[in-house]
């Protein structure tokens, strides 16, 4: 799962790593956000949106994404 | 005991550290060529490190016997009593080299590891403070330098955080430290860490492993590859040594605080239900260290099984799990019959116990892997028996350090020159790092960073704690012997301001390489020194640390002892604090206060080179005035107390300022003796020990001239620091508004941190 | 009266919180693992690093057992009080709206902040008065409150904004210097400030925190 800040709020670490990026001599860079990657073996993959939902993630500040690799 | 495929050589033996002539008396001690596992842990113990092997004599002669002091050198920390049946752990480290890796884990894991030096002896930690140093910044006004600057910037920020992130998550309060930037850290940071902890006098338990029959408990993480890193030349050969793997081998080790947390809660209540007869930390060489020193303090031998370890880690060798450096581990030795308790109280805190092996009588450290045995070692001649290196000093017959760059202009007015180190990075507002330590959890502080001179812990009976942690490394480079012995009394001094005796004493000593005969002569000399201030000041070493090796391609870090002391005061609503509380209380200079200029922040910022020697010390006058400022903060007659340190009396004076929202009016006589180094610059910025800035009811600050030297100087009040100097013509002096000042204080370090 | 405050492995300052209950009436610790609230008539949440902060800040205490008894206990009426960390937990749990994201500074910061009591009847604040001046020490790294702005309209109009930063004092960004906020009911309240460290003016150099729990034991008297 890919845990992402929602859009609209403040992601001050995407920020901070968006303003450090050209005094590296990376131009062009934007739209930097910061977010958590959670991998797990599951042998019920239905019942990850749940898993997401109550725990993983919280929906009121964060977006997930499921991606599944059989 | 089955045959390795390949026996280590010489060749695996200096690898690992250990000199031909060492490798021969290992062989000799086992009697034929030691195998993997036994090379691995003989190069660990013999290292410099675990085995003191250059400082051990000299170590030898320091005091360590005092009326306070109830666990001396020689446990995981040392111990004094502080009233009420209550005593205070504490010692510090280093953790110098793994910060210059890696500055977060580095300066993280050292915090770890002194926290558990003090739960290992059946303290509660109450509180950690920190020393540090690094190269120079770069100017404040640069917001991105390159090369050195921005690397001291990156250490700075990664250690700050580190120690941060560890005291803040583990719940032991942040209360104190020091921060200095010097050119020859720039390659070598020093990384010292101190923590105090508080138990019952009954509680202190000893490391020492008893009762031939009793099992070995670890407890705590499981073991990884962390910290194996120049071990990994011992690989097999199917694994290998090189390349890729080499890769799977770390180096940092990596400190998790909320499992020390669940670490702490579950030793002290082990120990509190009386379930051990023995405790030790697994700190540097892992269980390696722990099981042979246990072993070597119980006169015993011990039996480790590694196939009982628990591993985060698949196909971990034998001498990997002897030698990991995995972290928030614990060893201890338990009664058969108790077992079952223990494992039932490690699961409660959710940590991990099993037992991995017994006490024995055999006096030998044996490993086995399963039914297997894997390696054999005396126990004597693991721990007692490596060699002891006599040093050869020699004075250097010329300055060994560069002169520090200059940033100030020899000629700028006073005024100038106050600013400009007020603005320094050694003297500026350290704001900025302690506003990311919690310093109040344990609802125990009653004197928080910047408030006092030292930290003030309160105690259940009403009284308090006090404690400093001070080292100086330009000063100890001047004058290795005289530039200790100030440091020492710099710490007792801190002490005295907030009122409290000091108790006992713990030191870092951070070096240079001790097989060069000048740093073998640095490291005598302030050793000598170390133990006449101790000595002097009734303050004894209860345990400490040093840390050798400290050069670069650039050279030698300056000698650098950091002292931590340990005081108590009687009454903790009578902590002394800094800050000018009052307008219109006198202001007076205490104590026989000689300043002259040579190794001073000025002289630094000036860029001159170091002086060769330091003036002598009145030590026995400092110590009288140390007790007279003392009675003076005990008896609530006085407003303020802070001793002058780096930039002298100006600078003590602007900290006072700043501290309590006042300005000052001063006259200063300057010292018409030019041979005694008398002039303006030293009247107003010179250093030497034993002199304190008070203020207070003049009468009050009169009266303590029946015991010391008083000099009344000036008052509080108004919006200026204002100093004429008397004695200079044509009239001298300076002029600084408090605003400016404080500009010029708060901008020194803040820039440094994003 | 007694209060009960939870211990959850990583909790720091439930000792600290103990000691400030104690000040007012009994208290006892109850350990996560418990559903038994010990007869407790108002519980304290408090601050630390619960579970190492993994995941997100209070995201896996709010499943302990306790903290199942504490939501029960807050659905019929209880008084709930948590505590930075534990204010973290109740919005997990989601006793109270919100939620609290990393500083804007991205780091820990300990400070002594001043606090303005925005609403001075609820359990938790009855002691003091409207606009009064709270001086309580915050150290957090992870204390930037936020909610939608439809919910934080709503939140103003029902009074559930219970402490806010004084001016100058927010240094986490929160929305709105907001500090502190009750539920609908008003019978549970979250803070990032730790008014258990400002109960003593020797230790915490205020002893405005102790009102806090002063106006919880007159909440609970009233009651009585």
């Amino acid at each position: 799962m890919l845990i992402r800040p929602k859009a609209g709020i403040l992601d001050p670490q995407g920020v901070a790593v968006e303003r450090a990026l050209p005094a590296l001599g990376f131009e062009g860079v934007h739209n930097v956000h910061i977010g958590r990657l959670v991998e797990l073996d599951v042998s019920e993959p239905g019942r990850l949106e749940e898993m997401c939902e109550k725990l993983l993630a919280n929906p009121l500040v964060e977006d997930y994404e499921i991606i599944l690799d059989r | 005991m089955a045959e390795a495929a390949t026996l280590p050589g010489v060749g695996d033996a200096l690898a690992l550290g250990l000199t031909r002539d060492e490798y021969e008396l290992v062989c000799a001690k086992q009697g034929r060529v030691p195998n993997q596992v036994e090379l691995a842990m003989y190069s660990l113990l013999w290292s410099e490190h675990c085995a003191y092997k250059h400082s051990k004599k000299l170590l030898r002669t320091l005091p360590t016997q005092g009326e306070h002091v109830v666990m001396g050198p020689g446990e995981n920390a040392g111990a004094v009593d502080v009233g009420g049946g209550l005593v205070c752990a504490f010692k510090v480290e280093s953790h110098n080299h793994p910060s210059a890796v890696e500055p977060f884990q580095g300066a993280a894991t050292g915090v770890g590891g002194i926290l558990r030096d003090i739960f290992a002896i059946g303290a509660r930690p109450i509180a950690v403070l920190d020393s540090l140093r690094f190269g120079e910044p770069g100017p404040a006004s640069e917001q991105r330098p390159s090369g050195p600057a921005a690397r001291v910037r990156y250490l700075l920020e990664g250690a700050v955080s580190g120690i941060g992130h560890y005291g803040n998550s583990i719940g032991v309060p942040t209360v104190g430290g020091e921060v200095y930037f010097e050119g020859p850290y720039e390659q070598n940071c020093l990384v010292n860490a101190m923590a105090l902890g508080l138990a019952r006098r009954e509680q202190l338990i000893r490391s020492a492993a008893a009762g031939p029959g009793n099992l070995l408990v670890l407890f705590g993480a499981s073991t990884g590859r962390d910290g194996i890193g120049g071990a990994s030349v011992l690989a097999s050969a199917e694994l290998g040594g090189e390349g890729e793997d080499a890769a799977k081998r770390p180096t940092v080790q990596v400190g998790d605080p909320f499992e020390e947390k669940k670490l702490l809660e579950c030793s002290l209540e082990l120990l509190q239900l009386g379930l051990l007869v023995s405790l030790q930390d697994l700190g540097a060489a892992g269980l390696t260290s722990s099981a042979a020193e246990m072993a070597s303090k119980g006169e015993v031998g011990i039996d480790i099984d590694v196939a009982r370890v628990p591993l985060r880690e698949a196909g971990m060798e034998p001498f990997e799990v002897m030698v990991s450096e995995s972290q928030e581990r614990m060893l201890c030795v338990v009664e058969p019959a108790n077992l079952q308790a223990v494992l039932r109280v490690c699961e409660k805190w959710e940590v991990g116990g099993t037992a991995i092996g017994s006490v024995t009588e055999t006096m030998l450290v044996r490993v086995l892997d399963g039914a297997e045995l894997v390696g054999e070692m005396p126990v004597r001649a693991l721990v007692d028996e490596c060699p002891l290196y006599d040093l050869h000093p020699e004075k250097p017959a010329a300055p060994i350090y560069a002169p520090p760059e200059a940033s100030v202009a020899l000629g700028c007015s006073h005024r100038e020159a106050l600013l400009a180190l007020l603005a320094s990075p050694n003297l500026a507002s350290r704001r900025a790092l302690f506003e990311q330590y919690d310093a109040i959890v344990q609802s125990r502080t009653v004197r928080r960073p910047e408030q006092a001179d030292a930290a003030v812990l309160a105690l259940p009976d009403g009284s308090a704690i006090a404690v400093s942690i001070d080292g100086n490394g330009r000063r100890v480079a001047a004058d290795p012997r005289r530039g200790t012995v100030a440091a020492v009394l710099e710490c007792a001094a801190n002490l005295a301001c907030v009122g409290a005796e000091p108790l006992g004493t713990t030191n870092n000593l951070n070096f240079g390489n001790p097989e060069k005969p000048h740093i073998a002569w640095q490291l005598c000399e302030s050793v000598a020194g170390l133990a006449e201030a101790c000595r002097a000041l009734r303050a004894p070493i209860v345990g400490g640390n040093v840390s050798l090796y400290n050069e670069g391609s650039t050279g030698p870090i300056y000698p650098t002892p950091v002292i931590g002391m340990v005081g108590r005061l009687p009454d903790a609503r009578r902590a002394g604090a800094l800050a000018f509380q009052r307008a219109g209380d006198a202001i007076a200079v205490v104590g026989a206060f000689s300043p002259s200029a040579g190794a001073g922040e000025l002289a630094k910022l000036e860029g001159r080179p170091l002086p060769d020697g330091l003036p002598e010390i009145d030590i026995q006058a400092a110590v009288a005035t140390h007790a007279a400022v003392r009675d003076a903060v005990r008896a609530g007659s006085i407003s303020s107390a802070h001793d002058i340190a780096e930039g002298g009396l100006a600078v003590a004076v602007a900290e006072c300022c700043l501290a309590g929202g006042f300005g000052a009016s001063l006259r200063v006589d300057v010292d018409v003796d030019a041979d005694a180094g008398g002039d303006a610059r030293s009247a107003l910025f010179g250093e030497a020990p034993g002199g304190f800035i008070l203020s207070g009811p003049a009468s009050e600050l009169e009266a303590l001239g029946e015991r010391v030297p008083v000099q009344l100087i000036g008052s509080v009040g108004g919006e200026m620091l204002r100093i004429d100097l008397v004695g200079c013509e044509p009239p001298d002096g300076l002029d600084a508004a408090l605003a400016e000042l404080q500009e010029a204080h708060a901008g020194g370090l803040a820039g440094f941190f994003h | 009266m007694k209060f009960g405050v939870l211990q959850f492995p990583g909790s720091c300052d439930e000792v600290d919180a103990l000691g400030a209950a104690r000040r007012v009436g009994e208290a006892e610790l109850i350990w996560h693992g418990d559903r038994d609230l010990g007869g407790a008539e108002a519980i304290v949440v408090p601050g630390g690093f619960s579970y190492g902060d993994y995941l997100r800040a209070g995201a896996i205490a709010r499943f302990s057992p306790a903290m199942e008894s504490v939501i029960d206990f807050a659905a019929e009426g209880g008084l709930v009080l948590g505590i930075c960390n534990g204010f973290q937990v109740l919005c997990e749990a989601r006793l109270l709206p919100g939620a609290l994201l990393p500083n804007t500074n991205l780091r820990f910061t300990f400070r002594q902040v001043e606090l303005e009591v925005q609403a001075a009847s609820t359990p938790f604040t009855r002691a003091c008065s409207p606009g009064q001046l709270l001086s309580i020490p915050a150290k957090h790294g992870w204390g930037r409150y936020y909610a939608e702005s439809h919910t934080l309209d709503a939140m103003q109009d029902a009074g559930q904004v219970v402490l806010r930063y004084a001016q100058g004092q927010n240094f986490n960004g929160s929305a709105r210097d907001i500090a502190g906020v009750c539920n609908e009911q008003g019978n549970v309240f979250g803070l990032m400030p730790h008014p258990e460290h400002a109960v003593e003016e020797l230790i915490g150099g205020s002893s405005d925190g102790l009102l806090i729990f002063e106006s919880m034991r007159m909440a609970v008297a009233g009651r009585g």
